[in-house]
């Protein structure tokens, strides 16, 4: 038996979560909550006999006494409004909206720091996807200003992603400096509705420092992904990372040279085809949050 | 004195701003503003070329703070009404309400032709800040009219004020402007406009198509002084517009000063349709790639025709300019690859 955990939100990243959190080990989805009836979510769990409620969070708290963690995948203010709820009954938030309200983590860079936390973020998409390239760069030198550009298929983005286009900006950008660990940060995202539709992808550009080494830099980048690539097997790099020269005015100040890494996010296909790369990372990540809770609760004693 | 048959926006000091890589600087906006605004001109534009927020890595760092070519503009109007460009993705409301603050009166909300919808709370943010709101719907030659419609519709239902037909590209005929703008003026309620580049040559001739289909409000630039091949020249327009007998509100001899003396010494080459230009009209490319993709091209040695071309294949939409490094290195690579198989056969 695996910890208790429900998933609020039937949308695209809530059914793709469902259908990751079915193969782990350490989690048991006790429960899915939306609110409309007829939505494919919540028919996709009844399916995979997962007890679903149509009424929100008061028909999930009504009945999920063991509950430990829940996955919030609604909207920023929907999470803003339930994250007290959540609390108030003793379950660890793991949120996957914008809304910021606990620390931003990410796998792999910062996670070990907040397992402590009964609510986490994992900031958006994008910030799954580059704030890991960020710290690489930033754990071998000082990065003045990163920026980041993400760009998804039209198709791939639902209205919660459409309606929070502006969380989405201003929560990547501050993980690019609260997580990454850049001086500076700037997100852009861009929707493209090419049909057959295109993979994820997203760039990251560093300002590099004078003095910068090329070599150290390049390699951290490397085994960053590497490491990214081990939990989300669709993340590579389209070609090694560029470095190039220049007098870039940053908004970090000049910068003599930058890093700019492509990437291109192919997804496992759970929920929606391979090209929502952005849902998987998203969703992989929550995964290894939700496990790594379990493992750290394990670890101390507490009843999990 | 009748009323002007159509509503003038200049877009100078927004759209120019790529042919410059986002270099103007607060005297330039003063004097072109204050030229543009004695001549009549009722509606000029002033941001980052990829609008507000657009200053970065990306799209090119802004040499002075957009915000305080805003506040100039503002300062130096005295009848015209100050409009500012704005990306949902790039840009954020916040940044709206900082323009608001320094007392525009237009918001221009863009969005790639099929994503009306990310516009949405911006455009809602705009009317509630006491703005006119305008729908820009770009690379609007990529769609069908219909579809179109159906985007426009959504602006619509938001509250814009205007739509826009925005042919980013330069790449509409005469025929595929005429269609777009009279399927939207006879669906919106709402006012529609046209945003030209002159990559065919067609620009102001769309611009007189577009009017005669039923739009109300169109752009201009200052000796066409914009992405790409530039766009439709607002001191030609005028003088084309009064020569048809249409009133456009603007002094046509002022104007064409304001261009000679003001604009024109900024980028003297401006107007020239270079192979470049063309063939982002002809491969239908987004205009403010160009210069991006002139320096990637030099950058990686590769040709920049081809890279153009490349781009248009791939259908790489507005903000996408991460996608010409992205295809600069890969056309590289296969060019090494090509030399070393040649090599190897050579001494085989």
């Amino acid at each position: 038996m695996g910890t208790p955990c429900a998933i609020v939100g039937t949308g695209n990243i809530g059914t793709d979560l469902l259908e990751k959190l079915m193969r782990s080990s350490e989690l048991d989805v006790v429960a899915m909550a939306g609110i409309d009836p007829d939505s494919s979510g919540l028919a996709r769990a009844r399916e995979l006999g997962v007890p679903a409620t149509d009424r929100g969070v008061d028909g999930l708290l009504e009945r999920a006494d063991d509950l430990q963690l829940v996955f919030e995948a609604t909207s920023a203010w929907v999470h803003r409004r339930n994250a007290p709820r959540y609390a108030d009954v003793g379950v660890t938030a793991i949120d996957l909206t914008p809304a910021r309200l606990g620390p931003s983590v990410v796998p792999g860079v910062n996670l070990d720091d907040h397992l402590d936390a009964n609510n986490v973020n994992l900031i958006t998409c994008g910030g799954q996807a580059t704030v890991p390239i960020v710290h690489a760069v930033a754990r071998v030198c000082e990065v003045p200003y990163a920026e980041i550009v993400s760009t998804v298929a039209s198709v791939s983005a639902g209205p919660g992603t459409r309606q929070n286009i502006d969380e989405f900006t201003h929560t990547t950008s501050s993980a690019l400096v609260d997580v990454g660990g850049a001086r500076h940060g700037k997100a852009i995202m861009v929707l493209n509705p090419a049909d057959p539709p295109i993979l994820m992808r997203n760039t990251v550009y560093c300002g590099l420092p004078e003095g910068y080494d090329a070599g150290e830099v390049t390699a951290s980048v490397l085994a960053m992904v590497d490491e990214v690539a081990a939990s989300v097997p669709g993340y590579r790099l389209k070609a090694d990372p560029v470095i190039e020269s220049g007098e870039f005015h940053t908004p970090g100040g000049v910068v003599p040279a930058r890093v700019i890494a492509l990437l291109e996010v192919e997804g496992a296909g759970d929920h929606l085809p391979t090209y929502a790369g952005n849902l998987d990372i998203m969703t992989a990540s929550a995964v290894r949050v939700g496990e790594a809770f379990v493992r750290a609760r394990r670890r101390a004693g507490v009843p999990a | 004195m009748t009323a002007p048959g159509f509503r003038l926006t200049d877009s100078t000091l927004r759209d120019g701003s790529h042919a410059i890589a986002h270099r103007f600087t607060i005297e330039q906006v003063t004097d072109i503003v204050t030229g543009l605004d004695a001549a009549g001109v009722p509606v000029i534009e002033v941001s980052h070329g990829d609008g507000l927020g657009g200053s970065s890595f990306n799209y090119g760092f802004s040499a002075t703070d957009e915000m305080e070519l805003v506040r100039a503009a503002v300062a130096a109007r005295t009848q015209a009404r100050i409009a500012v460009l704005m990306l949902p993705g790039i840009g954020t409301r916040d940044d709206l309400r900082q323009a608001a603050e320094l007392g525009i009166d237009v918001a221009r909300i863009a969005t790639h032709c099929t994503e009306a919808d990310i516009a949405e709370q911006h455009i809602a943010l705009a009317k509630q800040l006491g703005l006119e709101a305008v729908g820009f719907l770009m690379l609007s030659h990529m769609i069908a009219p219909e579809e179109l419609l159906e985007q426009a519709r959504k602006l619509e239902s938001y509250g814009a004020d205007c739509v826009y037909v925005v042919d980013s590209a330069g790449a509409m005929t005469i025929e595929d402007a005429r269609r777009r703008v009279s399927l939207l003026a006879d669906g919106l309620d709402t006012q529609v406009g046209i945003h030209a580049h002159n990559n065919l040559s067609l620009a102001v001739a769309n611009s007189m198509a577009a009017l005669e289909e039923g739009a109300a409000q169109i752009d201009g630039c200052t000796t066409g002084l914009g992405a790409g091949a530039g766009n439709c020249a607002t001191e030609v327009l005028v003088a084309a517009m009064q020569r048809s007998g249409v009133d456009s509100g603007v002094d046509p001899l002022r104007v064409v000063d304001v261009a000679q003396d003001t604009v024109r010494p900024i980028r003297p080459e401006q107007g020239v349709i270079d192979r470049d230009g063309l063939v982002m009209g002809y491969a239908g490319v987004y205009g403010s790639f160009l210069l991006h993709a002139r320096r990637a091209a030099e950058r990686y040695g590769v040709d920049t025709k081809e890279l153009l071309l490349e781009l248009g294949r791939r259908k790489v939409v507005g903000g996408q300019e991460d996608m010409i490094i992205d295809v600069a290195v890969q056309l590289e690579r296969r060019a090494a690859s090509a030399r070393a198989a040649a090599t190897a056969e050579a001494s085989a």
